[in-house]
C-alpha cells in the first residue's frame, strides 16, 4: 500500500541541516507507519476498538447579515465514558478563521493544525490571508487523499476573506459543500430542529448568538453524548471573537427557572379532641 | 512481505495507572508499578514513568555560563551551602535562574502496552536530545506537549497502545498536565488519570478538584487550590482507593514525582495502603 505524505511536508527541515547525521533512524519528512498486513481494515478495526479514539459532538455555524456565527458543545466521550467536558471543539486557525470539530478528536485536531500551518504558508507566500474556498479544499483534498483509511472527520470551515463571510462543511468521505447553514455530530437532529425554526438573515449579532447557544442546548439536553459547555463565536469583517462559553447545566436553569411548587395544603397540628 | 498470522494481534494490555495534577507552582505526576498481562504480574517494581531530562552535556554548558555571568562559586554548589551564605536574597535568586535552567521540564507517565511506551519513549527523548544540541536549551513542557501529539498521531494507521499523561512546568513557572487519547489527541487540564484505574480515579478527582471549565465566557480562576503537600496526599488517597477496585492497580508501591520551583523530588513508597503514609522523601541536591 502507498500513502501520499505530501499533507504533511512543510518547508522547514525538521532537523535543521540536510546532511542529518543526528536524524539516523527517524525519516527526513514525517510520514505514518503501516502495519504489515494483509487485512488493513480488520486491523484498523481492531486497533479502533482497544483504543477508543474520543469523539462524539454537536457543532453548528450559519452565515447572517453580520457575518458567521459557529458554536460547539464540548463533551468528548470513548464509548460510554465520558473522556472529557473540556474539549475546545472550535478551532482558531487564524485570526479570520475558525474550524469546528466532529468525528475523531485526534484526527481533528491534527489535520486543522496542518492547515494552519498551510493557511500561514500561503499567506507568507502571496502576502495576502487565503481564503475559506482555498482553505477548505486544501483541507478537503488532504482527506480525500486518505479516503477509505478510517479516518473520521466532520468539520466546518468558517471565516471572512475578501469576498465576505465563507463557510463550507468538509468530511473525512471527501465531501466538500458550500452553504450558509451547517450542523454536524451526533446531536445535529437536534440543533437543526432549534436552529432551523428559529434562523433568519437579518438576525442582530446578539440574536444569532442565542440561536446558536440555545441550538446546543438543547442538543445537549437529547444527544447523551454531547454536553459540557457551550461556546459561541462569531466572524465578522474584524476576524473572530468569542462572545459566549456556558455551561449547559447553568443554562438549562437560565431557559427554565426552577419555579416554586405551590403548596397545596400545610400539615397543622391535630387538634386534641 | 513476511508470513502472516490469521489473526494478527500485536498488542497486549500490561495494566497499570497514572495520575498528574497541576497547582500554581508544582505538578505532582505518580504511577503505579504494576506490569502485569491477563491476570499474571510480570513485575511489581516497574517504573511507568519517563523523565525527558536534561542532557549531561547541557548541564555543563549551563554550569560554564553560570560560571561566566553568575558568579563563581554558585554554580558547583548546593543550595544549602548556599543557605548558609550571608547574602541569602542574592543567592536565592541566583539559584532560582540555576535552579530554572537545569530542571527538567517534563515528566510522561504511560499505562497500555508497555513495549509501545518504552518505543515512545525512545522517540521523545531522542527529539529532545537533538532539540537541546540545536536550540541550546530543553524543550517547554507545552512544546513536549504537541511533539507527542504528533509522535503519536504518526502512528495513527498503527498506533501505540499507550495512554499518556504528561506533567510539567510552562515556561511561567505554573505547573501543567497534559492529557492524551492513543492516537494523539491531547488537551491541557488542571487534573487527569490514565489507564485501567482512570474511570474510578477521575471521578473522585473530579469531586475532589473540579474547577471551572476553560472555555467558560466570562473566564473563572481555574487553580488546583491545595498546596503541593496536599495534592501528594491526594494522590497517594487516589491509589490506594483505585488498588480496593482494580486489580492492575496496586497502591503498595507508587512512584510520586513532585517538582516546582522548590524541585523537590519526592519518591514515596507507601508499604501498605491502608496507613497512608509518606515513609521517604528524598530531596535533590
Amino acid at each position: 500500500m502507498k500513502l501520499d505524505f505530501g499533507g504533511l511536508e512543510s518547508s522547514a527541515p525538521l532537523y535543521g541541516g540536510n546532511d542529518d547525521v543526528l536524524a539516523d533512524g527517524f525519516s527526513a519528512a514525517p510520514s505514518f507507519d503501516l502495519p504489515v498486513t494483509s487485512d488493513f481494515d480488520g486491523f484498523q478495526k481492531n486497533s479502533i476498538q482497544m483504543v477508543k479514539p474520543a469523539k462524539g459532538t454537536t457543532t453548528l455555524a450559519f452565515i447572517f447579515k453580520e457575518g458567521v456565527m459557529v458554536a460547539a458543545d464540548s463533551r468528548a466521550s470513548m464509548g460510554g465514558y465520558i473522556s472529557s467536558q473540556s474539549v475546545k471543539k472550535i478551532i482558531e486557525i487564524n485570526p479570520y478563521m475558525l474550524g469546528t470539530m466532529a468525528g475523531g478528536a485526534a484526527d481533528c485536531q491534527f489535520w486543522h493544525r496542518n492547515l494552519g500551518i498551510k493557511c500561514r504558508l500561503h499567506e507568507l507566500a502571496n502576502k495576502r490571508r487565503i481564503s475559506v474556498t482555498g482553505a477548505s479544499k486544501l483541507l478537503a483534498n488532504i482527506l480525500y487523499s486518505y479516503r477509505g483509511m478510517g479516518l473520521s472527520v466532520g468539520t466546518m470551515i468558517a471565516g471572512w476573506d475578501e469576498k465576505g463571510p465563507g463557510l463550507y462543511y468538509v468530511d473525512s468521505e471527501g465531501g466538500r459543500l458550500k452553504g450558509t447553514k451547517f450542523s454536524v455530530g451526533s446531536g445535529s437532529p437536534y440543533a437543526y430542529g432549534v436552529l432551523d425554526s428559529g434562523y433568519h438573515y437579518d438576525m442582530t449579532i446578539d440574536e444569532a448568538a442565542e440561536l446558536a447557544r440555545r441550538s446546543i442546548y438543547h442538543a445537549t439536553f437529547r444527544d447523551g453524548a454531547s454536553g459540557g459547555v457551550a461556546s459561541v463565536y462569531h466572524v465578522g469583517p474584524t476576524g473572530w471573537t468569542k462572545l459566549s462559553g456556558d455551561d449547559v447545566g447553568e443554562l438549562h436553569y437560565s431557559y427554565y427557572p426552577v419555579e416554586p411548587a405551590i403548596v397545596e395544603q400545610e400539615m397543622t397540628e391535630a387538634v386534641v379532641a | 512481505m513476511p508470513k502472516e498470522h490469521a489473526n494478527w494481534s500485536p498488542y497486549d494490555n500490561n495494566g497499570g495507572t497514572c495520575v498528574a495534577i497541576a497547582g500554581a507552582d508544582y505538578c505532582v505526576i505518580a504511577a503505579d508499578t504494576r506490569m502485569s498481562t491477563g491476570y499474571s504480574i510480570l513485575t511489581r517494581d516497574y517504573s511507568k514513568i519517563c523523565k525527558l531530562k536534561l542532557e549531561s552535556l547541557m548541564e555543563k554548558r549551563i554550569r560554564n555560563w553560570l560560571f561566566a555571568y553568575l558568579g563563581v562559586e554558585l554554580a558547583s554548589q548546593s543550595f544549602r551551602r548556599i543557605k548558609d551564605k550571608c547574602d541569602f536574597q542574592v543567592y536565592l535568586c541566583r539559584f532560582m535562574v540555576w535552579e530554572y535552567l537545569r530542571a527538567d521540564k517534563s515528566f510522561m507517565a504511560s499505562s497500555g502496552f508497555q513495549a509501545d511506551v518504552k518505543a515512545l519513549q525512545k522517540v521523545l527523548s531522542s527529539r529532545h536530545l537533538i532539540y537541546q544540541h540545536q536550540h541550546n536549551k530543553q524543550m517547554s513542557c507545552p512544546a513536549m506537549a504537541q511533539l507527542l501529539s504528533n509522535t503519536l498521531y504518526y502512528k495513527r494507521f498503527f498506533p501505540y497502545y499507550a495512554f499518556n499523561v504528561l506533567g510539567g512546568l510552562d515556561s511561567e513557572g505554573k505547573g501543567c498536565v497534559f492529557t492524551y487519547d492513543a492516537v494523539g489527541s491531547y488537551e491541557r487540564v488542571g487534573y487527569s488519570a490514565q489507564g485501567s484505574g482512570a474511570t474510578l480515579i477521575t471521578p473522585f478527582l473530579d469531586n475532589q478538584l473540579k474547577s471551572p471549565s476553560p472555555l467558560l465566557l466570562p473566564a473563572k480562576d481555574a487553580v488546583t487550590p491545595l498546596s503541593e503537600a496536599e495534592a501528594i496526599d491526594l494522590v497517594k488517597t487516589c491509589f490506594s482507593s483505585a488498588t480496593e477496585r482494580d486489580i492492575y492497580t496496586v497502591s503498595s508501591y507508587i512512584l510520586v514525582f513532585s517538582f516546582s520551583y522548590a524541585f523537590a523530588l519526592s519518591r514515596g513508597v507507601n508499604e501498605s495502603s491502608r496507613d497512608q503514609k509518606i515513609n521517604t522523601r528524598l530531596e535533590l541536591d
